[in-house]
Protein backbone atom coordinates (compact mmCIF):
# COMPACT_ATOMS: atom_id res chain seq x y z
CA UNK A 1 0.00 0.00 0.00
CA UNK A 2 3.40 2.14 0.17
CA UNK A 3 2.58 3.31 -3.54
CA UNK A 4 -0.70 5.10 -2.64
CA UNK A 5 -1.06 8.79 -3.30
CA UNK A 6 -4.36 10.09 -1.94
CA UNK A 7 -5.83 12.71 -4.02
CA UNK A 8 -7.55 15.67 -2.11
CA UNK A 9 -9.51 18.14 -3.45
CA UNK A 10 -9.41 21.62 -1.59
CA UNK A 11 -11.94 24.21 -1.50
CA UNK A 12 -9.99 27.52 -1.14
CA UNK A 13 -11.52 31.29 -0.36
CA UNK A 14 -10.77 33.37 -2.85
CA UNK A 15 -9.70 36.01 0.04
CA UNK A 16 -7.54 34.57 2.72
CA UNK A 17 -7.08 30.89 2.46
CA UNK A 18 -6.26 31.02 -1.40
CA UNK A 19 -3.47 34.32 -0.83
CA UNK A 20 -2.24 32.28 2.37
CA UNK A 21 -1.62 29.64 -0.84
CA UNK A 22 -0.20 31.73 -3.05
CA UNK A 23 2.28 33.53 -0.22
CA UNK A 24 3.17 30.13 0.05
CA UNK A 25 4.05 29.53 -3.28
CA UNK A 26 5.65 32.96 -3.40
CA UNK A 27 8.15 32.26 -0.53
CA UNK A 28 8.77 29.14 -2.19
CA UNK A 29 8.10 26.58 -0.05
CA UNK A 30 6.31 23.24 -0.65
CA UNK A 31 3.33 21.47 0.07
CA UNK A 32 2.36 17.74 -1.31
CA UNK A 33 1.41 17.65 -4.84
CA UNK A 34 -1.99 15.45 -3.76
CA UNK A 35 -3.70 18.81 -3.42
CA UNK A 36 -6.06 20.00 -6.12
CA UNK A 37 -7.00 23.64 -5.41
CA UNK A 38 -10.39 25.03 -6.48
CA UNK A 39 -10.73 28.59 -5.72
CA UNK A 40 -14.06 29.70 -4.87
CA UNK A 41 -15.15 33.09 -3.90
CA UNK A 42 -16.01 32.29 -0.21
CA UNK A 43 -16.14 29.55 2.31
CA UNK A 44 -19.41 30.13 2.52
CA UNK A 45 -20.23 29.55 -1.21
CA UNK A 46 -19.15 25.54 -1.58
CA UNK A 47 -22.09 23.68 -1.55
CA UNK A 48 -22.23 20.42 -0.21
CA UNK A 49 -22.90 19.07 -3.64
CA UNK A 50 -19.56 19.79 -4.66
CA UNK A 51 -17.74 17.96 -1.74
CA UNK A 52 -20.20 14.63 -2.33
CA UNK A 53 -19.36 15.08 -5.68
CA UNK A 54 -16.01 15.04 -5.15
CA UNK A 55 -15.92 12.64 -3.50
CA UNK A 56 -18.21 10.17 -6.17
CA UNK A 57 -15.26 11.54 -8.97
CA UNK A 58 -12.56 9.74 -7.14
CA UNK A 59 -11.15 12.23 -4.21
CA UNK A 60 -9.92 10.07 -1.10
CA UNK A 61 -10.25 13.61 1.05
CA UNK A 62 -11.82 17.45 0.52
CA UNK A 63 -10.53 19.97 2.74
CA UNK A 64 -12.06 23.40 2.83
CA UNK A 65 -10.14 26.60 3.70
CA UNK A 66 -11.77 29.75 4.47
CA UNK A 67 -11.06 33.15 6.47
CA UNK A 68 -10.50 33.15 9.80
CA UNK A 69 -13.67 33.48 11.92
CA UNK A 70 -14.53 37.38 12.12
CA UNK A 71 -11.69 37.75 9.25
CA UNK A 72 -14.30 36.87 6.46
CA UNK A 73 -14.83 38.99 3.40
CA UNK A 74 -18.34 38.33 3.47
CA UNK A 75 -18.78 38.78 7.09
CA UNK A 76 -20.58 35.46 8.34
CA UNK A 77 -19.52 33.16 4.92
CA UNK A 78 -17.24 31.01 6.81
CA UNK A 79 -19.71 30.84 9.61
CA UNK A 80 -21.77 29.39 6.95
CA UNK A 81 -19.21 26.83 5.83
CA UNK A 82 -18.78 25.86 9.53
CA UNK A 83 -22.27 25.22 9.95
CA UNK A 84 -22.58 23.09 6.88
CA UNK A 85 -19.19 21.13 7.78
CA UNK A 86 -20.40 20.49 11.03
CA UNK A 87 -23.91 18.67 10.11
CA UNK A 88 -22.14 17.00 6.66
CA UNK A 89 -19.44 15.52 8.35
CA UNK A 90 -21.83 13.85 10.81
CA UNK A 91 -24.01 12.83 7.72
CA UNK A 92 -21.06 11.62 5.19
CA UNK A 93 -20.51 8.88 8.60
CA UNK A 94 -23.66 7.51 7.29
CA UNK A 95 -22.64 6.81 4.16
CA UNK A 96 -19.22 5.39 5.11
CA UNK A 97 -17.14 7.99 4.81
CA UNK A 98 -15.20 8.17 7.59
CA UNK A 99 -15.14 12.11 9.68
CA UNK A 100 -11.23 12.61 8.39
CA UNK A 101 -11.70 12.33 5.17
CA UNK A 102 -13.16 16.24 5.34
CA UNK A 103 -11.54 18.72 6.86
CA UNK A 104 -12.28 22.43 7.51
CA UNK A 105 -9.91 24.93 8.76
CA UNK A 106 -8.76 28.29 8.74
CA UNK A 107 -5.80 29.40 6.74
CA UNK A 108 -5.14 33.46 6.19
CA UNK A 109 -3.13 35.55 3.49
CA UNK A 110 -0.24 35.46 5.18
CA UNK A 111 -0.43 32.01 6.69
CA UNK A 112 2.09 30.34 4.56
CA UNK A 113 3.46 28.45 6.58
CA UNK A 114 -0.07 26.78 8.33
CA UNK A 115 -1.48 26.09 4.55
CA UNK A 116 1.60 23.67 4.05
CA UNK A 117 1.44 22.35 7.66
CA UNK A 118 -2.62 21.88 7.57
CA UNK A 119 -2.35 19.95 4.12
CA UNK A 120 0.70 17.82 4.45
CA UNK A 121 -1.10 16.58 7.51
CA UNK A 122 -4.40 16.13 5.68
CA UNK A 123 -2.75 14.04 3.08
CA UNK A 124 -0.66 12.08 5.41
CA UNK A 125 -4.08 11.47 7.26
CA UNK A 126 -5.40 10.12 4.29
CA UNK A 127 -2.71 8.14 3.20
CA UNK A 128 -2.95 6.21 6.23
CA UNK A 129 -6.21 5.36 6.06
CA UNK A 130 -6.43 4.57 2.74
CA UNK A 131 -8.16 5.36 -0.61
CA UNK A 132 -11.92 5.47 -0.51
CA UNK A 133 -12.22 3.44 -3.99
CA UNK A 134 -10.80 0.93 -2.59
CA UNK A 135 -13.19 -0.04 0.45
CA UNK A 136 -16.04 -0.18 -2.31
CA UNK A 137 -13.90 -2.77 -4.05
CA UNK A 138 -13.01 -4.74 -1.39
CA UNK A 139 -16.78 -4.98 -0.20
CA UNK A 140 -17.79 -5.27 -4.06
CA UNK A 141 -15.38 -8.71 -3.88
CA UNK A 142 -17.23 -9.65 -0.73
CA UNK A 143 -20.40 -9.27 -2.86
CA UNK A 144 -19.01 -11.30 -5.57
CA UNK A 145 -18.39 -14.14 -2.64
CA UNK A 146 -21.89 -14.20 -1.92
CA UNK A 147 -23.58 -14.81 -5.02
CA UNK A 148 -25.24 -17.44 -4.18
CA UNK A 149 -27.76 -16.36 -3.28
CA UNK A 150 -30.31 -14.13 -5.80
CA UNK B 1 -60.17 6.85 -34.74
CA UNK B 2 -59.00 4.79 -32.23
CA UNK B 3 -58.44 6.22 -28.63
CA UNK B 4 -54.66 6.59 -27.51
CA UNK B 5 -53.67 3.85 -25.59
CA UNK B 6 -52.49 4.12 -21.49
CA UNK B 7 -50.70 1.31 -19.43
CA UNK B 8 -49.73 1.78 -15.54
CA UNK B 9 -46.93 -0.44 -14.12
CA UNK B 10 -45.95 -1.21 -10.39
CA UNK B 11 -42.16 -1.78 -9.50
CA UNK B 12 -40.98 -1.86 -5.70
CA UNK B 13 -43.55 0.42 -4.21
CA UNK B 14 -46.33 0.12 -1.95
CA UNK B 15 -49.41 0.55 -4.00
CA UNK B 16 -49.68 4.08 -2.96
CA UNK B 17 -49.49 5.41 -6.16
CA UNK B 18 -52.00 3.07 -7.51
CA UNK B 19 -54.42 4.39 -5.06
CA UNK B 20 -53.74 7.69 -5.99
CA UNK B 21 -54.66 6.64 -9.26
CA UNK B 22 -58.12 5.42 -8.19
CA UNK B 23 -58.10 8.68 -5.98
CA UNK B 24 -59.14 10.39 -9.26
CA UNK B 25 -62.56 9.25 -8.52
CA UNK B 26 -65.36 10.21 -10.95
CA UNK B 27 -62.69 11.97 -13.32
CA UNK B 28 -61.38 8.68 -14.02
CA UNK B 29 -64.54 7.67 -16.15
CA UNK B 30 -63.56 10.97 -17.88
CA UNK B 31 -59.73 9.05 -18.07
CA UNK B 32 -61.26 6.25 -19.34
CA UNK B 33 -63.39 7.59 -21.58
CA UNK B 34 -60.49 9.24 -23.21
CA UNK B 35 -57.95 6.29 -23.28
CA UNK B 36 -57.79 2.51 -23.89
CA UNK B 37 -56.10 1.53 -20.73
CA UNK B 38 -53.97 -1.88 -22.51
CA UNK B 39 -52.26 -2.67 -18.97
CA UNK B 40 -52.49 -2.74 -15.25
CA UNK B 41 -51.83 -5.26 -13.63
CA UNK B 42 -53.34 -4.09 -10.08
CA UNK B 43 -56.61 -3.50 -11.52
CA UNK B 44 -57.07 -5.23 -14.62
CA UNK B 45 -56.59 -8.49 -16.49
CA UNK B 46 -54.15 -8.36 -19.21
CA UNK B 47 -50.99 -10.20 -19.84
CA UNK B 48 -47.28 -9.45 -20.41
CA UNK B 49 -47.78 -11.67 -23.45
CA UNK B 50 -50.47 -8.78 -24.56
CA UNK B 51 -48.17 -6.53 -24.16
CA UNK B 52 -45.28 -8.15 -25.89
CA UNK B 53 -47.54 -8.56 -28.79
CA UNK B 54 -48.09 -4.68 -29.40
CA UNK B 55 -46.05 -3.03 -32.04
CA UNK B 56 -43.44 -0.81 -30.74
CA UNK B 57 -44.31 3.37 -29.70
CA UNK B 58 -48.37 1.53 -29.73
CA UNK B 59 -48.77 2.53 -26.01
CA UNK B 60 -49.13 6.68 -26.45
CA UNK B 61 -47.88 6.75 -22.53
CA UNK B 62 -46.96 4.55 -19.46
CA UNK B 63 -46.79 5.60 -16.16
CA UNK B 64 -44.75 3.44 -13.56
CA UNK B 65 -44.28 3.73 -10.15
CA UNK B 66 -41.60 1.92 -8.05
CA UNK B 67 -38.19 1.84 -7.90
CA UNK B 68 -36.46 -1.06 -9.78
CA UNK B 69 -34.93 -3.91 -7.69
CA UNK B 70 -35.72 -6.73 -9.09
CA UNK B 71 -35.18 -8.86 -12.36
CA UNK B 72 -38.62 -8.83 -13.49
CA UNK B 73 -38.93 -5.13 -12.55
CA UNK B 74 -36.32 -3.89 -15.04
CA UNK B 75 -37.58 -6.33 -17.63
CA UNK B 76 -40.85 -5.20 -17.39
CA UNK B 77 -39.88 -1.05 -17.05
CA UNK B 78 -37.54 -2.40 -20.63
CA UNK B 79 -40.68 -3.85 -22.52
CA UNK B 80 -42.91 -0.67 -21.59
CA UNK B 81 -40.24 1.51 -22.73
CA UNK B 82 -39.86 -0.51 -26.31
CA UNK B 83 -43.92 -0.50 -26.38
CA UNK B 84 -44.71 3.30 -25.44
CA UNK B 85 -43.98 6.89 -26.79
CA UNK B 86 -43.95 8.77 -23.24
CA UNK B 87 -42.62 6.95 -20.44
CA UNK B 88 -43.53 8.93 -17.02
CA UNK B 89 -42.09 8.01 -14.15
CA UNK B 90 -45.06 7.83 -11.60
CA UNK B 91 -44.05 8.89 -7.63
CA UNK B 92 -41.22 8.95 -5.02
CA UNK B 93 -39.88 5.80 -6.00
CA UNK B 94 -39.57 6.07 -9.70
CA UNK B 95 -38.54 9.62 -9.68
CA UNK B 96 -35.91 9.53 -6.62
CA UNK B 97 -35.61 5.92 -5.75
CA UNK B 98 -38.25 6.86 -2.86
CA UNK B 99 -38.54 5.22 0.54
CA UNK B 100 -37.61 1.85 -0.99
CA UNK B 101 -34.39 3.46 -1.77
CA UNK B 102 -33.02 4.02 1.50
CA UNK B 103 -32.43 0.42 1.32
CA UNK B 104 -29.29 1.69 0.11
CA UNK B 105 -27.75 2.21 2.81
CA UNK B 106 -26.92 -1.76 3.76
CA UNK B 107 -25.45 -4.32 1.31
CA UNK B 108 -27.61 -6.52 -0.05
CA UNK B 109 -26.35 -9.64 2.26
CA UNK B 110 -27.41 -7.66 5.13
CA UNK B 111 -31.12 -7.14 4.39
CA UNK B 112 -31.51 -10.95 3.03
CA UNK B 113 -30.14 -12.03 6.06
CA UNK B 114 -32.35 -9.51 8.06
CA UNK B 115 -35.82 -10.38 5.94
CA UNK B 116 -35.54 -13.96 6.37
CA UNK B 117 -33.04 -14.96 9.12
CA UNK B 118 -33.50 -11.93 12.26
CA UNK B 119 -36.05 -10.43 11.74
CA UNK B 120 -38.33 -12.13 14.97
CA UNK B 121 -41.54 -13.22 13.26
CA UNK B 122 -39.86 -14.92 11.16
CA UNK B 123 -38.59 -18.68 11.38
CA UNK B 124 -36.27 -20.33 9.46
CA UNK B 125 -34.07 -22.44 11.25
CA UNK B 126 -32.23 -23.98 8.14
CA UNK B 127 -31.15 -20.28 7.05
CA UNK B 128 -32.61 -20.73 3.70
CA UNK B 129 -32.41 -17.65 1.62
CA UNK B 130 -34.17 -17.39 -1.43
CA UNK B 131 -32.63 -18.31 -4.61
CA UNK B 132 -33.16 -17.48 -8.17
CA UNK B 133 -33.79 -21.41 -9.17
CA UNK B 134 -34.49 -23.68 -6.09
CA UNK B 135 -35.29 -27.26 -6.80
CA UNK B 136 -38.05 -28.73 -4.74
CA UNK B 137 -39.60 -32.00 -4.89
CA UNK B 138 -38.11 -32.60 -8.35
CA UNK B 139 -39.42 -29.23 -10.02
CA UNK B 140 -37.64 -26.16 -10.28
CA UNK B 141 -38.54 -22.87 -8.86
CA UNK B 142 -37.91 -19.59 -10.43
CA UNK B 143 -37.65 -16.32 -9.05
CA UNK B 144 -36.44 -12.86 -10.00
CA UNK B 145 -33.09 -11.71 -8.86
CA UNK B 146 -32.41 -9.16 -6.28
CA UNK B 147 -30.30 -6.49 -7.58
CA UNK B 148 -27.29 -5.23 -5.69
CA UNK B 149 -29.12 -1.60 -4.82
CA UNK B 150 -32.50 -0.11 -5.46
CA UNK B 151 -32.28 2.27 -8.91
CA UNK B 152 -34.63 5.14 -9.93
CA UNK B 153 -36.16 4.42 -13.00
CA UNK B 154 -34.57 6.82 -15.28
CA UNK B 155 -31.43 4.55 -13.97
CA UNK B 156 -32.35 1.48 -15.88
CA UNK B 157 -34.94 3.40 -19.05
CA UNK B 158 -35.49 6.53 -21.02
CA UNK B 159 -37.60 8.82 -19.06
CA UNK B 160 -39.57 11.69 -20.63
CA UNK B 161 -41.51 12.99 -17.41
CA UNK B 162 -41.82 13.06 -14.09
CA UNK B 163 -45.15 12.96 -11.59
CA UNK B 164 -43.23 13.56 -8.17
CA UNK B 165 -44.76 12.90 -4.82
CA UNK B 166 -45.32 9.85 -2.61
CA UNK B 167 -47.82 9.46 -4.04
CA UNK B 168 -48.55 12.30 -6.71
CA UNK B 169 -52.17 14.06 -6.20
CA UNK B 170 -54.96 12.80 -8.24
CA UNK B 171 -54.83 16.97 -9.93
CA UNK B 172 -51.48 16.28 -10.89
CA UNK B 173 -52.18 12.68 -12.44
CA UNK B 174 -55.46 14.07 -14.24
CA UNK B 175 -53.06 17.33 -15.43
CA UNK B 176 -50.42 15.11 -16.76
CA UNK B 177 -53.06 13.25 -18.72
CA UNK B 178 -54.72 15.72 -19.98
CA UNK B 179 -51.63 16.94 -21.46
CA UNK B 180 -50.97 14.24 -22.93
CA UNK B 181 -54.27 14.16 -24.37
CA UNK B 182 -53.94 17.34 -25.43
CA UNK B 183 -50.52 17.30 -26.67
CA UNK B 184 -49.51 20.35 -24.03
CA UNK B 185 -46.90 18.92 -22.91
CA UNK B 186 -43.90 20.81 -21.29
CA UNK B 187 -40.05 20.29 -22.61
CA UNK B 188 -38.93 16.54 -22.42
CA UNK B 189 -37.29 15.88 -18.69
CA UNK B 190 -39.85 18.01 -16.63
CA UNK B 191 -40.71 17.49 -13.40
CA UNK B 192 -45.01 18.10 -14.11
CA UNK B 193 -45.17 20.22 -10.73
CA UNK B 194 -44.11 23.47 -9.49
CA UNK B 195 -41.07 24.70 -10.58
CA UNK B 196 -40.43 26.32 -7.22
CA UNK B 197 -40.22 25.20 -3.66
CA UNK B 198 -42.84 24.54 -1.51
CA UNK B 199 -42.14 27.59 0.99
CA UNK B 200 -43.34 29.94 -1.64
CA UNK B 201 -46.75 28.62 -1.69
CA UNK B 202 -46.76 27.41 1.76
CA UNK B 203 -50.04 28.51 3.47
CA UNK B 204 -47.54 29.59 6.73
CA UNK B 205 -45.29 31.87 4.89
CA UNK B 206 -46.65 34.60 6.16
CA UNK B 207 -45.34 33.40 9.74
CA UNK B 208 -41.83 32.64 8.53
CA UNK B 209 -39.28 35.62 9.66
CA UNK B 210 -36.78 37.04 6.93
CA UNK B 211 -34.18 35.13 9.05
CA UNK B 212 -34.95 31.97 10.59
CA UNK B 213 -32.52 31.62 13.77
CA UNK B 214 -32.50 28.06 15.68
CA UNK B 215 -30.79 26.79 18.59
CA UNK B 216 -31.91 23.38 18.49
CA UNK B 217 -34.02 20.96 16.33
CA UNK B 218 -37.11 19.51 18.39
CA UNK B 219 -38.64 16.42 17.49
CA UNK B 220 -42.55 16.35 17.18
CA UNK B 221 -43.13 14.40 20.28
CA UNK B 222 -40.60 16.63 22.55
CA UNK B 223 -43.02 19.04 22.20
CA UNK B 224 -46.74 20.95 21.40
CA UNK B 225 -46.16 23.15 18.35
CA UNK B 226 -48.57 26.06 16.87
CA UNK B 227 -50.72 24.77 14.01
CA UNK B 228 -50.35 28.29 12.44
CA UNK B 229 -46.46 28.61 12.62
CA UNK B 230 -43.98 28.39 10.17
CA UNK B 231 -42.93 25.37 11.49
CA UNK B 232 -38.71 25.92 10.85
CA UNK B 233 -39.06 28.69 13.28
CA UNK B 234 -40.17 26.86 16.03
CA UNK B 235 -37.32 24.21 15.48
CA UNK B 236 -39.20 21.66 13.81
CA UNK B 237 -37.42 20.18 10.83
CA UNK B 238 -39.81 21.17 7.41
CA UNK B 239 -38.08 20.26 4.29
CA UNK B 240 -40.13 23.10 2.65
CA UNK B 241 -36.87 25.56 1.44
CA UNK B 242 -34.88 22.42 -0.51
CA UNK B 243 -38.92 20.37 -1.74
CA UNK B 244 -40.44 21.47 -4.45
CA UNK B 245 -43.79 22.83 -4.25
CA UNK B 246 -47.18 21.15 -5.72
CA UNK B 247 -48.42 18.89 -3.28
CA UNK B 248 -51.40 20.94 -2.16
CA UNK B 249 -49.46 20.84 0.72
CA UNK B 250 -51.15 17.76 2.38
CA UNK B 251 -48.63 17.29 5.09
CA UNK B 252 -48.54 21.02 6.09
CA UNK B 253 -52.55 21.28 6.06
CA UNK B 254 -52.49 18.00 8.08
CA UNK B 255 -50.27 19.95 10.56
CA UNK B 256 -47.08 17.68 9.50
CA UNK B 257 -43.48 19.16 8.54
CA UNK B 258 -43.27 18.56 5.07
CA UNK B 259 -40.51 15.43 3.82
CA UNK B 260 -39.39 16.21 1.07
CA UNK B 261 -41.84 13.79 -1.25
CA UNK B 262 -41.73 15.61 -4.47
CA UNK B 263 -38.08 16.19 -4.92
CA UNK B 264 -35.59 18.89 -5.53
CA UNK B 265 -36.28 22.04 -7.87
CA UNK B 266 -35.28 22.32 -11.31
CA UNK B 267 -31.49 23.59 -10.47
CA UNK B 268 -30.90 21.20 -7.72
CA UNK B 269 -29.16 17.73 -8.26
CA UNK B 270 -29.29 16.54 -4.88
CA UNK B 271 -32.10 17.27 -2.39
CA UNK B 272 -30.23 15.62 0.65
CA UNK B 273 -27.61 17.98 0.35
CA UNK B 274 -29.30 21.08 -0.40
CA UNK B 275 -31.32 20.25 2.47
CA UNK B 276 -28.57 20.36 4.58
CA UNK B 277 -27.16 23.24 3.55
CA UNK B 278 -30.42 25.11 4.28
CA UNK B 279 -30.51 23.78 7.59
CA UNK B 280 -26.95 24.62 8.52
CA UNK B 281 -27.31 28.15 7.67
CA UNK B 282 -30.06 28.61 9.95
CA UNK B 283 -28.36 27.55 12.93
CA UNK B 284 -28.30 29.94 15.46
CA UNK B 285 -24.24 29.39 16.63
CA UNK B 286 -20.96 30.22 15.15
CA UNK B 287 -19.24 27.83 18.17
CA UNK B 288 -18.06 24.46 16.89
CA UNK B 289 -18.78 22.93 20.10
CA UNK B 290 -22.38 24.12 20.79
CA UNK B 291 -22.53 23.16 16.34
CA UNK B 292 -21.98 19.38 16.87
CA UNK B 293 -24.51 19.38 19.83
CA UNK B 294 -26.77 20.65 17.89
CA UNK B 295 -25.95 18.57 15.02
CA UNK B 296 -26.10 15.70 17.26
CA UNK B 297 -30.04 16.49 18.23
CA UNK B 298 -30.69 15.27 14.69
CA UNK B 299 -30.48 11.33 15.48
CA UNK B 300 -30.06 10.32 11.66
CA UNK B 301 -29.56 13.06 9.00
CA UNK B 302 -28.57 11.10 6.17
CA UNK B 303 -32.00 9.15 6.10
CA UNK B 304 -33.80 12.08 6.93
CA UNK B 305 -32.06 14.80 4.17
CA UNK B 306 -32.60 11.88 1.57
CA UNK B 307 -35.50 9.78 3.14
CA UNK B 308 -37.21 10.03 -0.42
CA UNK B 309 -33.99 10.92 -2.65
CA UNK B 310 -31.14 8.58 -1.64
CA UNK B 311 -31.61 6.68 -5.00
CA UNK B 312 -31.06 9.33 -6.89
CA UNK B 313 -28.68 10.83 -4.79
CA UNK B 314 -24.70 12.44 -6.11
CA UNK B 315 -23.63 8.81 -4.08
CA UNK B 316 -26.99 7.13 -4.47
CA UNK B 317 -26.53 4.93 -1.47
CA UNK B 318 -23.75 3.82 1.21
CA UNK B 319 -19.87 3.60 -0.10
CA UNK B 320 -19.46 -0.27 -0.66
CA UNK B 321 -22.76 -0.90 -1.39
CA UNK B 322 -23.59 1.16 -4.81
Amino acid sequence: MSSFEPKIIGFLCNWCSYEGADSCGRARKEYPSNFVVIRVMCSGRIDPQFILEAFKDGADGVMILGCHPGDCHYKEGNFNALRRYTLLKKMLKQFGIEEDRVKLDWVSASEGDKFVRVVSEMVEKVRVMGPLMLIQKKQLKNHREHRGNL
Amino acid sequence: MSKPKIALYWCASCGGCEESVVDLAEDILQVAEAVDIVFWPVALDFKYEDIEKMADGEITATLINGAIRLDNQEHAAKLLRKKSRLIIAHGSCAHLGGVVGLANFYERRDILNRAYKEVPTVKNPQGILPEIKTKESGRELNLSGFHKTVKTLDQVIEVDYYLPGCPPTPELIKNAILAILNDELPPKGSVLAEKKALCNTCSRRESKPDKVRIKEFKRLYEIQWDATRCFLDQGIICFGPATRGGCEERCIKANMPCRGCFGPTDNVRDQGAKFLSALASIIDSKDEKELEKIADSIPDPAGLFYRYSLASSILRGKIGTV
